[in-house]
């Protein structure tokens, strides 16, 4: 596609195509923007917002041409009138704040996309060859987390050292890096041994009310509730897994996902022992490795920490305790992982993803396996509760609905099923950019729902799906290049 | 080696093997031959317990293995290349290769490992490709590689020649008739193309309808009347 507009611009199709959009947006907006319920003296009232609905349906109509008549060649003339309508976006008043945003992100995308068609002379690139080029970036980005990775760590190890980090940092850190953890755990069965478990907030909850139990009832120091609350979670991990494997696919997922519910049931309903929905309050706070306690008073015979290391007292100390047992803990997990895929379990599992049936002609005992992948996924799902238990201090089964195993799982599945950077990076994105944009308010689960989206039209494996191998036979400098080269070539 | 004695397999009610009689003694290659839906994968499936004879007995090295499970099946010695082919397609030619030498002694892998590059000196070449970039022919050869793998006494194979040119048929017929000359390897082969299995064959069965119709040499059922007509003839 040239330019210069040598081809003739057909106004009539682009016209249709910009009114089917602003029909879509009508029946949309009609009943979701355009009628909203008010209460007042004389009960519920239904009020009309129907100057909405119509700068919406405008809005949506011109963004559409605009993006038509770029990608046919009037790039200028678009690139101008998307400008002014962005500016316009500050001057003119606007019915809501909503529709201002709107105007303004809308303008902006159609002038981008304008501006792209001017530079490259074309829009867009068919479907296979922007996956192979994502696929290449992918790949480079992957090579580079040889050096990333490491540089990472040693970020995430000085982080609450450096300036800026105050107390809202370092608990964010904490709380990005349980996630982190909880993607990498979660890698294990639905990266690694491909299957789908929608309940793995189930292995969550069995770890932080193993470890508020044990220490409420028992007295146990976190250190030692820690692999308990890992076996039992565990121990979960068999039970569930006895009558859930033999079942494959969307039956499989529907299952743990239904499991993970019993597990909230119980948890709400067993008054006696779980305090119902009130919860568990009042949960002691991990020690210093039961030799010093965190606290401005120690009890007699107790040394505190700031004592111990002569330090004057301060809160902090604390959250920055718990900063690192959370980041060393991620990292077993995640060297656990590496390791795992070069020895015959972590072979098996992946083979397991690719086609069960064949493995199961190899001799691999795919029940056997996948039981392990659970038991081990549980473990580390169980170690992530119960360092959140003894951080909150607090828990409930409000803390283990399903929008918790949603959203560890959409970490799993947008970094790309399998890679740990890729776990990471999803992370910062789905737990660190809502927490960032806390002002947005209500619009931020929006903003992360269209990033979903985004994500999924661009990469609809995984930001990082590229997969390594575990072993080279021709081992040279460029090995990866070649074998991509070889793949090209066919 | 391998005796299939009237063993009868269901799919729920319906009954795939109506009594099947069979067997393999040791360094042959043995190749059963029928039309589709004869029963033909059936049978090698239940060798290998999936699923398993609901009657009958299959006796490998003077065990019944009949109700084994198919793990343990594979582990006393068999190993089954599938229908299909059924390579990893996103790990490496390497990395299959190690999936199909998970059950033998980890010693033995760079040996064997050699073994299979010089009976396939492509895979050698493109051992650290993805297993799905490579050509039909070629994730045939990893799928017979990936079985030799796994120090196997008897090899099964399901219909090697599926989908594949006639040259690259010829040339994994070849292969399999060295692995059985040079390496002695028990073979016992399932073919829709009659000709080309016949003519490798020690010995042959042919099977219709779930039953077993016809045995004899390879050489014998290649000039049979009834064979002729039914498999050879207006076609290759």
């Amino acid at each position: 596609m040239t330019g210069g507009g040598a081809e003739t611009i057909n106004f009539k199709s682009a016209l249709r195509e910009a009114a089917i959009a602003g029909g879509l947006a009508l029946l949309l907006t009609l009943p979701l923007i355009g009628l909203k319920t008010i209460e007042t003296s004389h009960g519920l009232v239904i009020q009309p917002h129907f100057a909405d609905v119509a700068v919406t349906v405008l809005l949506v109509f011109m963004g559409r041409l605009g993006l038509v008549l770029a990608a046919t060649g009037l790039g200028w003339p678009v690139l101008a009138i998307a400008g002014a309508v962005t500016a316009a976006g500050w001057l003119v008043p606007f019915p809501t704040d909503a529709l201002r945003w709107l105007d303004i992100a809308g303008g902006g995308v159609v002038a981008i996309f304008a501006s792209l068609a001017l530079r490259s002379s074309r829009v867009g690139f068919d479907q296979a060859e922007r996956d192979r080029r994502m696929d290449r970036i992918g790949a480079r980005l992957q090579d580079a987390s040889r050096l990333i990775g490491p540089a990472a760590v040693l970020f995430a190890l000085a982080l609450p050292m450096l300036p800026f980090a105050n107390r809202g940092v370092v608990d964010l850190g904490c709380v990005l890096l349980s996630y982190i953890m909880l993607g990498w755990g979660l890698n294990i069965v639905v990266g690694l041994a491909g299957l789908l478990d929608l309940g793995y907030v189930a292995f969550y909850a069995v770890g932080a009310y193993s470890y508020a139990l044990l220490a409420q009832t028992f007295g146990f120091g976190f250190w030692l509730c820690l692999p308990l609350a890992g076996v039992f979670a565990s121990l979960y991990g068999l039970m569930l897994g006895f009558p859930v494997l033999r079942l494959r696919g969307d039956y499989f997922a529907i299952v743990t996902l239904a499991f993970a519910e019993i597990v909230r049931m119980v948890l709400l309903n067993w008054t006696s022992l779980t305090n119902g929905p009130v919860g568990i309050a009042a949960i002691p706070r991990p020690s210093f490795f039961g030799i010093a306690d965190f606290t401005n008073s120690p009890a007699e015979g107790r040394l505190a920490f700031h004592q111990m290391f002569g330090l004057d007292y301060a809160p902090i100390h604390r959250i920055i305790f718990l900063y690192y047992v959370i980041l060393a803990l991620a990292l077993v997990v995640n060297f656990f992982t590496l390791r795992i895929r070069r020895l015959p379990l972590g072979r098996a599992w992946e083979a397991l993803r690719e086609d069960d049936i064949a493995c199961t002609a190899l001799g691999i005992n795919s029940t056997n396996i996948k039981l392990a992948a659970f038991a081990i996924a549980g473990m580390f799902g169980g170690f992530a509760g119960a360092f959140f238990a003894s951080r909150q201090g607090f828990i409930s089964p409000e803390s283990f609905t399903f929008i918790e195993s949603a959203i560890i799982l959409a970490i799993v599945v947008l970094g790309g099923m399998g890679s740990q950077v890729g776990v990471v990076i999803a992370a910062l994105l789905v737990v660190g950019l809502p927490e960032a944009f806390r002002d947005l308010a209500q619009y931020r689960m929006l903003a992360f729902g269209a990033g979903m989206v985004l994500i999924m039209l661009w990469r609809p494996r995984g930001l990082l799906a590229h997969r390594d191998p575990t072993i080279l036979l021709h081992v040279r400098k460029s090995a990866r290049q070649q074998q991509a080269e070889s793949e090209a070539r066919g | 080696m391998l005796k299939i004695n009237s063993v009868r397999t269901f799919y729920g009610a319906i009954e795939a093997l109506k009594g099947i009689d069979l067997e393999v003694a040791e360094g042959e290659i043995v190749t059963l031959i029928g039309a589709n839906g004869a029963g033909k994968s059936t049978l090698l499936m239940t060798i290998c317990g999936n699923p398993q004879a609901r009657y009958g007995h299959v006796v490998f090295e003077g065990e019944d293995i009949a109700r084994l499970p198919t793990a343990s099946i594979i582990r006393r010695g068999i190993a089954q290349v599938p229908e299909g082919r059924r390579i990893f397609p996103r790990m490496t030619v390497l990395e299959n290769l190690q999936l199909g030498a998970l059950i033998a002694p980890p010693t033995c892998f760079k040996d064997d490992m050699e073994r299979v590059f010089t009976l396939f000196p492509r895979l050698k070449e493109r051992a650290d490709q993805r297993g799905g970039t490579l050509s039909g022919g070629e994730q045939q050869m990893l799928a017979i590689g990936r079985a030799l793998m796994s120090r196997p006494r008897l090899l099964l194979l399901d219909e090697p020649s599926l989908g594949l040119a006639p040259l690259v048929v010829k040339q994994i017929f070849e292969i399999i008739r060295d692995i059985n000359r040079e390496q002695g390897m028990t073979v016992f082969l399932v073919e829709q193309n009659a000709h080309r299995a016949l003519r490798l064959a020690h010995r042959a069965y042919v099977m219709v309808n779930g039953l077993i119709t016809l045995s004899g040499t390879g050489a014998a059922l290649l000039v049979n009347p009834e064979v002729r007509a039914a498999y050879l003839e207006g076609g290759h």
